[in-house]
């Protein structure tokens, strides 16, 4: 399938809503600015410099090991919970360096949401689940906390499927519903920032469709970056695309330039499939 | 061919070797079951379980010696959970990879596996000598020191086998450490845990050496912790190995019900670590 193809392949047209925001000025939320990341002495990240758009969707795609999960782990800075990964540069968000010692990881945390690869419910009911994240910063009356759960839970496309079942536990649910728990539980928090990494992955063709659908919708109100393997996906879902190649950015434009006139030729073999 | 006909050989023999050990094993289990099954199940009337532990020659049962077995084990679990749960805590969450934490998780083996007798003197020395006399205060501390490492291990073990992405999809929701280890950690391993503690509780319902040093023996009701309390263990070691006809059958009667009491607690433990994986 040929990139222009691809793009026309998309399954589903996006709301009316989301084409007037196509057409307003991309806002920059992120500024990514020479980013270096360390796994101990291994370098996995060199000099990135790239900025993330409010109300769009930025997908990074390259082959494995590249370093874009690595990249977007240094978005809200999961990586410090293991001993011996740093990052060195600056990630601004909103014209306050993120990267910056001394920082509160948990209040930033609140404000970036992150979905993982694999479905990761937490060991207590569908609603505790939406609730929890709530349930750190804010003190709410039961009434409201439901409207909540229920409104991540309708964004997330679920509402309709769990409304029957909300005191069940999360892990009885299937693995595409169990992701869309996971993107319920990072919105109820109302964070700023989306980071996606390769979130339909581990999920069948139809799951992989809503999720799509829901990153689409969500883009409204959000910044999202989002890892993929899948061109296709980033073709149809994204509105910016940043390939990267053994821990450098290779090529960063609208994923309408990259999937079309992509200016490097290690971008094209890699998008059309020739390497990786 | 030959070598197909070899492989099937060496498969049946290796087989019937296996089979033969564990027949073997079984073997000596049935039999220690069958004894005491045989000897003891006459020494269960209501009266053991009502009666006072005996002088020679006269009746009684063991219900001194129940109930002190039963406060000691009790305090032993309430001292020692918490503190192997926390300890067990900070091997698997605040200490990997540290030089501190392989050293407590090294002393940590070296407890699991010490001779009990050496906890029953070391408790001896602590607490029984400075008293001046036996209490079940030492008895239960020394149960306690024994419950510890049993916990600790399986609490770090169940910890460590819940997966890193649990703990990192807490923490990106902005959730403080000891939140992730308290509402989502625990939650996931809590089945393992509570078995652990059984095994423990499991593995000092039966342990002599140690209340022998501390708790000693009493002939007597009692509920005075700082005194000497009658205990099962003891009991039986003392009747078991004395003349009399009638303290024998009761130490066979206290054997079995120690025994009955540690086949149900493991059964507890393997249902509910079975229940837990189904769950899942």
């Amino acid at each position: 399938m040929s990139p222009a193809t691809a793009r026309q392949a998309m399954p589903l047209a996006p709301p009316a809503a989301s084409d007037e925001h196509a057409q307003s000025p991309a806002h920059q939320k992120v500024l990514i600015r020479d980013v270096d990341f360390y796994y101990g002495a291994f370098k996995a990240l060199k000099s990135i410099t790239l900025p993330l758009h409010d109300k769009r969707v930025t997908a990074f795609v390259g082959p494995s090991g590249c370093g874009k999960s690595t990249l977007l782990r240094v978005l809200n800075r999961i990586y410090e919970l293991y001993p011996g990964q740093r990052a060195i540069g600056e990630v601004i968000v909103d014209g306050e360096n993120i990267l910056a010692p001394g920082l509160d990881l948990n209040l930033l945390r609140a404000r970036i949401g992150m979905v993982f690869q694999k479905p990761t419910p937490f060991p207590m009911s569908i609603y505790d689940n939406v609730a929890f994240g709530i349930r750190l910063y804010e003190r709410l009356p039961n009434h409201e906390l439901d409207d909540r759960v229920e409104s991540a839970l309708r964004r997330a496309a679920l509402w309709d499927e769990v409304k029957d079942k909300l005191r069940q536990s999360g892990l009885g649910l299937s693995g595409g519903q169990q992701q869309r728990l996971c993107i319920a539980r990072a919105v109820a928090v109302q964070p700023e920032i989306l980071l996606l990494d390769e979130p339909a992955s581990a999920l069948d063709p139809i799951s992989t469709q809503r999720i799509e659908e829901l990153i689409a919708e969500l883009k409204e109100d959000y910044c999202i970056a989002i890892v993929t393997h899948n061109m296709q996906q980033a073709a149809r879902s994204s509105d910016y695309t940043a390939f990267m190649y053994l821990g450098e950015l290779i090529e960063f434009d609208e994923t309408e330039r990259i999937f079309t006139h992509p200016k490097q030729k290690h971008t094209e073999d890699y998008i059309t499939g020739r390497f990786g | 061919m030959a070598i197909y006909t070899r492989r099937r050989l060496i498969n049946a023999s290796v087989m019937a070797l296996a089979m033969t050990a564990t027949g073997f094993g079984l073997l000596w289990l049935v039999l220690v079951l069958w004894t005491l099954l045989w000897n003891g199940i006459g020494a269960i009337t209501p009266a053991l379980f009502s009666q006072m532990t005996p002088p020679p020659g006269s009746a009684g049962g063991l219900l001194n010696a129940i109930f002190g077995s039963v406060v000691m084990t009790l305090i032993a679990t309430l001292i020692g959970t918490p503190t192997g749960i926390l300890a067990g805590t900070f091997l698997a969450e605040y200490s990997r990879g540290s030089r501190f934490g392989e050293l407590v998780r090294f002393i940590n083996d070296i407890l699991l596996s010490a001779p009990s007798i050496i906890v029953g003197l070391f408790v001896y020395e602590l607490m029984v000598v400075r008293m001046g006399h036996f209490s079940a205060w030492a008895g239960a501390v020394a149960l306690a020191i024994i419950v510890v490492p049993v916990v600790v291990r399986t609490t770090e073990d169940m910890l460590n086998l819940v997966p890193n992405a649990l703990r990192e999809a807490a923490a990106a929701l902005g959730s403080p450490k000891w939140k992730v280890i308290v509402m989502v950690a625990y939650r996931a391993a809590i089945q393992g845990m509570v078995t652990g503690v059984m095994l423990a509780v499991a593995r000092i319902a039966g342990e002599t050496a140690p209340l022998l040093f501390t708790a000693l023996n009493n002939q007597f009701w009692s509920t005075n912790l700082n005194a000497p309390m009658a205990n099962l263990p003891v009991v039986i070691f003392q009747f078991a190995m004395s003349p009399y006809a009638d303290w024998q059958v009761l130490a066979w009667g206290g054997a079995l019900l120690i025994t009955i009491t540690v086949l149900f607690l493991n059964i507890g433990a393997r249902a509910l670590a079975s229940w837990s994986t189904f769950k899942q």
